[in-house]
């Protein structure tokens, strides 16, 4: 376990030291700067443009730190052979691939609690109602930058840097239609059709499941079950990619 | 119990393209390293040598062949930590310090704060880095990132510390700074097995030496011996009071002559002829000032059988 919390918080110092982190966290207090100002010049939906702006720009600086850094977290240290020194030290393979997952999320929550804490303040200063539903999606955005993080990390454990960003935002556009994907496969005449949007289906991650930040924005509460549900259900997906990207980490060759 | 065993030893590589042949790299390598010496693994450039040392810290796998450390298999996690590993050309963390630095590999080794406390600073001041030890390894020279990168492998007091080409790139200074620690680390007990290309290199600090060329071992053994075994020492004759061309049996012998006023320099190619020629001297009323064997250097025993292999450094750039 210790050298697990080893490469975790050296990965956390690390992007911390990155200032690409910084410049992300700029970007999203700018667009919930702008979400303030279209906010202005409308008088019904002020709360939900607010809100979807803000939930939105969470989530999109998220899935921006998840996928460009994620896809760097194994891939980087073999092409500058940082990986020598430390694979020769008393630590298993898998350890070291868990360890850089754990320290990237950690990077992850806090930017997020960051954006989230300036997002609540921002409502909170232009009088707007706060519902525990806000709370609520921002808690599923972290479970889908979770999943998003061991999808690039799987992919970074065996191809290049490039070639998994193109495979991580690639399931990431399909794990939002993947519902779409299904409706279409129950219409199709096909069978091939058929086939092929339901493999689709069951194998690519629905993260349309994750997606509440429509309902937050309407102030609907989110029932505890499906939140839970779908908690469960990143989490033991992105689970699931951690081992395979430890398992092919093993066997590769420096 | 020997350091290290390596026993017929293979690594091939697949090409990358369907029907082109695997390139092996090494061909049924086989070698010792006995506790307490200093080993030197020497051959050119693409002969296996960082090859062997990958697979002996377990980043690659054997293709066939046992390569076992302290009679553990190469790669075990747990026999890790009674080694030290400096690879060729080291990349490491830039955005840390030199104390974050030793500290994060030697919380990696187990090590605790306590005992990092008062290590890191020891450490430091052992490779002359204790004044940078505030300083982000972006803003170190090569020189300083080969030191820091050697007290890495130091931090958690190992019992086997394995280098590869630990001095290539190094100016004059450094190199004599990596030589000095590696003989301190000999003076501790500690066992030395380091990759090189460059001879001298060998030669001043080694106790045994191992020459790889095309993934096997051509031939190991003590400097010494193989310096002198099989190969035909020269002698250095230097006297004075005598003229060398007026001599015939001289000419005949030497194989080279320098003759400066009263003084001569007289080289014969081996000691068979030794008497006779001094002999000669004293005869002709000459003086002697000094008979040196010359004992050959691995640089002349081995040029021959590895310059096919290309890529031996024989200057003596330290």
């Amino acid at each position: 376990m210790w050298p697990i919390v080893v490469i975790a918080s050296n990965t956390f110092r690390e992007n911390l030291r990155d200032k690409i982190l910084y410049n992300l966290l700029l970007f999203a207090v700018l667009l919930m700067g702008a979400s303030m100002l279209l906010a202005d010049l409308t008088i019904l939906e002020h709360y939900k443009i607010m809100t979807d702006m803000g939930l939105a720009a969470i989530n999109l600086v998220g899935v921006i730190i998840a996928v460009f850094v994620g896809i760097g977290l194994v891939s980087k240290e073999i092409e500058r052979r940082t990986i020598y020194t430390i694979v020769a030290r008393p630590i298993s393979r898998a350890q070291f691939v868990v360890g850089k997952y754990l320290g990237l999320i950690t990077t992850l929550v806090v930017n997020v609690l960051v954006m989230l804490s300036v997002f609540l303040l921002t409502l909170w200063g232009y009088h707007a109602p706060v519902h525990w539903v806000l709370v609520q999606a921002v808690q599923l955005i972290v479970v889908e930058l979770m999943l998003i993080t061991a999808i690039a990390l799987f992919f970074s454990t065996f191809s290049s840097a490039t070639l998994s960003a193109i495979f991580t935002i690639g399931l990431y556009i399909i794990g939002h239609v993947t519902t779409d994907l299904r409706g279409l496969a129950q219409k199709s005449h096909s069978e091939a059709v058929k086939v092929v949007a339901n493999g689709v289906y069951y194998l690519c991650p629905n993260l349309d499941m994750l997606n509440m930040k429509g309902q937050a924005a309407l102030g609907i509460a989110i029932p505890l079950s499906y939140q839970a549900l779908a908690t469960t259900y990143g989490l033991l997906y992105a689970g699931m990619l951690i081992v395979g990207a430890c398992l092919i980490f093993q066997q590769r060759d420096f | 119990m020997d350091a290290i065993r390596i026993e017929g030893l293979v690594k091939r590589f697949r090409s990358g393209w369907p029907g082109l042949p695997p390139a092996t790299v090494l061909d049924g390598l086989s070698l010792s390293v006995r506790e307490g010496e200093i080993y030197g693994f020497l051959g050119p450039n693409g002969s296996g040598k960082t090859t062997t040392i990958k697979v002996l810290m377990g980043l690659i796998r054997a293709t066939a062949g046992t390569a076992e450390i302290f009679g553990k298999p190469a790669g075990d996690v747990q026999i890790r930590r009674r080694i030290g590993f400096l690879p060729e050309a080291p990349y490491f963390y830039d955005y840390l310090t030199a104390e974050e630095f030793l500290t994060f590999y030697g919380h990696l080794a187990g090590m605790g704060r306590d005992i990092l406390e008062a290590r890191v600073p020891q450490l430091l001041e052992m490779v002359g880095l204790a004044e940078a030890r505030a300083r982000q390894l972006r803003k170190f020279s090569k020189g300083m990132l080969q030191r820091i990168g050697l007290a890495q492998a130091l931090i958690h007091d190992p019992e086997l510390v394995i280098l590869d080409e630990p001095m290539s790139g190094l100016d004059p200074i450094g190199r004599k700074q990596v030589r000095d620690l590696i003989l301190g680390l000999r003076d501790q007990g500690k066992t030395v097995f380091f990759s090189t290309h460059i001879i001298p290199d060998v030669e001043m600090i080694c106790d045994r030496v191992g020459v790889i060329v095309k993934g096997k071992l051509l031939t190991t053994g003590r400097v010494d011996d193989l310096a002198g075994h099989g190969h035909t020492q020269s002698v250095e004759i230097v006297c004075q009071g005598i003229t060398v061309g007026e001599i015939p049996a001289i000419g005949t012998t030497a194989v080279r002559v320098l003759q400066q006023g009263p003084q001569a320099l007289i080289v014969l190619p081996n000691p068979d002829r030794l008497e006779d020629i001094l002999g000669e001297i004293r005869k002709h009323g000459g003086r002697l000032i000094s008979v040196t064997p010359q004992k050959g250097s691995l640089e002349e025993l081995f040029f021959p059988s590895v310059s096919q292999g290309a890529g031996m450094e024989s200057g003596r750039r330290a």
